[in-house]
C-alpha cells in the first residue's frame, strides 16, 4: 500500500511538470501552437516567426526545433533547415516523425544540389 | 485518496502528458528547388537548333526544339522565341563547300564525321559551342536572350541476356502462384543521350552545360515506334533540363510536432 503511494507521488511529481508546466516551455508551447495553426492557414511565413520565437524561449524544445526546419524548408532555406533538423534530432534521437522529415529533406536537397554526369 | 485512486490519477495525468508530447499533424508542404543557373539577366529563351543523329527515323534536331518551346512555354517565365530552327550540323557540313562564310563555326569541316552514329561522332562538334562569336552573332540576331543549344544522340541499341521474368503456375487445387522464371532475351530499343549546353546571348559564352543519358529496351515482338521511345526517353530528362533554368516546386508532407 505504501509502496503504491510513494509510486503514484513519484509518478505524479515527474508527469505534471510535463502536462501542466508553466515557464519557458508552456510559453514555447503557445507559439508553437500558433504557428501550427498558422502554418494549415498557408501563412508559412508567421509560422516561422512563431517557430523561430518558440526555441528562442526554450532551446532545448525539440519538436520547435523539427517544425521550424519544416518551415525552413517550404521557404527555401535549406541549410538553416538542415541544421535545424540537427538540432531537433540532437535534442531527440529516438523521434521517428523527426527523422522520417529529416530523409524526405534529404532526399530533396540531394536532388537539388546533384549534378547530371558531364 | 485510496492507494488505486492515485494510481488512477497518475496515469490519467501521465497518459495526458505523453498525448500532449506526442502530438503530431501531417500537413503538405511544397519545397521551392533553385534553379541551376541564374536567368535573371534574361527574359527570352532562343532554343537555337541541335546537331542531332543516330536514328534516321527521328529528325533529333527538330524534334528536341520543338519539345523544349513547348516545355518552356508554359512550364517558365521566360519568353520563347520563335524563329527556325538552325540545321548546325547540316550548316557545318556545308562550310566546307561554301568557303568565306563569315558567321563559321571554327571546325575543320573535313573532320566532321559524315555521318553521326555515336557519340564519339558528337564531339567533333564540341568546338562549336565554345565558339564565342558565333553565338554572339545569332545573339545579336535576338536581341541576347538565353541561348540553348546542344547534341542529342538517338541511336537503336541491343541487349542480350538473362532477364527475371514472373510465371503464373496454377497447382492441382487450381490455386494460382506466381513465380519468377529467368529467362533468356534479346531485347531492342533506344539510347537517348542529349547535351543542353545554355549560352548568354550577349557574349556569346557558354553559362552551363548538362548531359543526360537514358535508354529503354523492349522485348522481343514488341514494335515501339522509334518516336514513341523518343518521346518516352525525353519524358525522364525534360524535368532536369527545366530545373535547369525555371525554379521548381516539390509537393510533399512534412510532420509537425507539438
Amino acid at each position: 500500500m505504501r509502496k503504491s503511494m510513494l509510486f503514484a507521488v513519484l509518478v505524479l511529481a515527474v508527469s505534471a511538470p510535463l502536462a501542466l508546466a508553466g515557464g519557458p516551455r508552456k510559453e514555447a508551447h503557445a507559439q508553437v501552437q500558433f504557428g501550427i495553426d498558422v502554418a494549415q492557414k498557408g501563412l508559412w511565413k508567421e509560422a516561422l516567426y512563431r517557430w523561430e520565437k518558440a526555441v528562442e524561449i526554450d532551446s532545448s524544445y525539440a519538436a520547435a526545433y523539427n517544425d521550424l526546419a519544416v518551415a525552413y524548408e517550404h521557404e527555401g532555406m535549406f541549410e538553416k533547415a538542415r541544421k535545424a533538423y540537427d538540432k531537433a534530432l540532437a535534442l531527440d534521437p529516438t523521434n521517428s516523425s523527426i527523422r522520417q522529415n529529416y530523409d524526405y529533406f534529404k532526399e530533396i536537397n540531394d536532388r537539388a544540389s546533384r549534378r547530371p554526369p558531364r | 485518496m485510496t492507494a488505486r485512486a492515485a494510481v488512477l490519477l497518475a496515469s490519467v495525468v501521465a497518459a495526458t502528458a505523453l498525448v500532449a508530447c506526442a502530438s503530431t499533424l501531417e500537413i503538405p508542404v511544397e519545397t521551392p528547388i533553385q534553379p541551376k543557373i541564374d536567368t535573371s539577366p534574361f527574359d527570352r529563351v532562343l532554343v537555337a537548333g541541335f546537331v542531332a543523329g543516330g536514328s534516321e527515323d527521328v529528325d533529333g534536331n527538330l524534334e528536341t526544339v520543338r519539345l523544349l518551346r513547348s516545355q518552356l512555354r508554359t512550364k517558365s517565365n521566360l519568353k520563347v522565341i520563335e524563329s527556325d530552327v538552325i540545321p548546325l550540323a547540316e550548316m557545318m557540313a556545308d562550310q566546307g563547300r561554301s568557303a568565306g562564310e563569315t558567321a563559321a563555326p571554327a571546325i575543320d569541316p573535313k573532320l566532321l564525321p559524315k555521318q553521326i552514329k555515336d557519340e564519339k561522332d558528337l564531339e567533333a562538334y564540341d568546338p562549336l559551342f565554345a565558339n564565342a562569336a558565333y553565338w554572339k552573332k545569332i545573339g545579336e540576331e535576338f536581341q541576347g536572350p538565353l541561348i540553348v543549344t546542344g547534341s542529342v544522340l538517338f541511336a537503336p541499341s541491343a541487349s542480350s541476356g538473362f532477364v527475371q521474368r514472373d510465371r503464373e503456375v496454377i497447382d492441382q487445387y487450381g490455386r494460382r502462384t506466381v513465380e519468377p522464371v529467368r529467362t533468356y532475351m534479346e531485347r531492342k530499343g533506344f539510347v537517348l543521350r542529349p547535351k543542353f549546353v545554355f549560352i548568354d546571348g550577349r557574349t556569346g559564352k557558354v553559362i552551363d552545360s548538362e548531359i543526360f543519358r537514358e535508354a529503354v529496351l523492349y522485348n522481343q515482338g514488341q514494335e515501339t515506334p522509334a518516336l514513341s521511345s523518343y518521346f518516352e526517353l525525353m519524358d525522364r530528362v525534360v524535368p532536369a533540363f527545366l530545373g535547369t533554368l525555371s525554379s521548381q516546386k516539390i509537393r510533399g508532407t512534412r510532420v509537425l510536432l507539438k
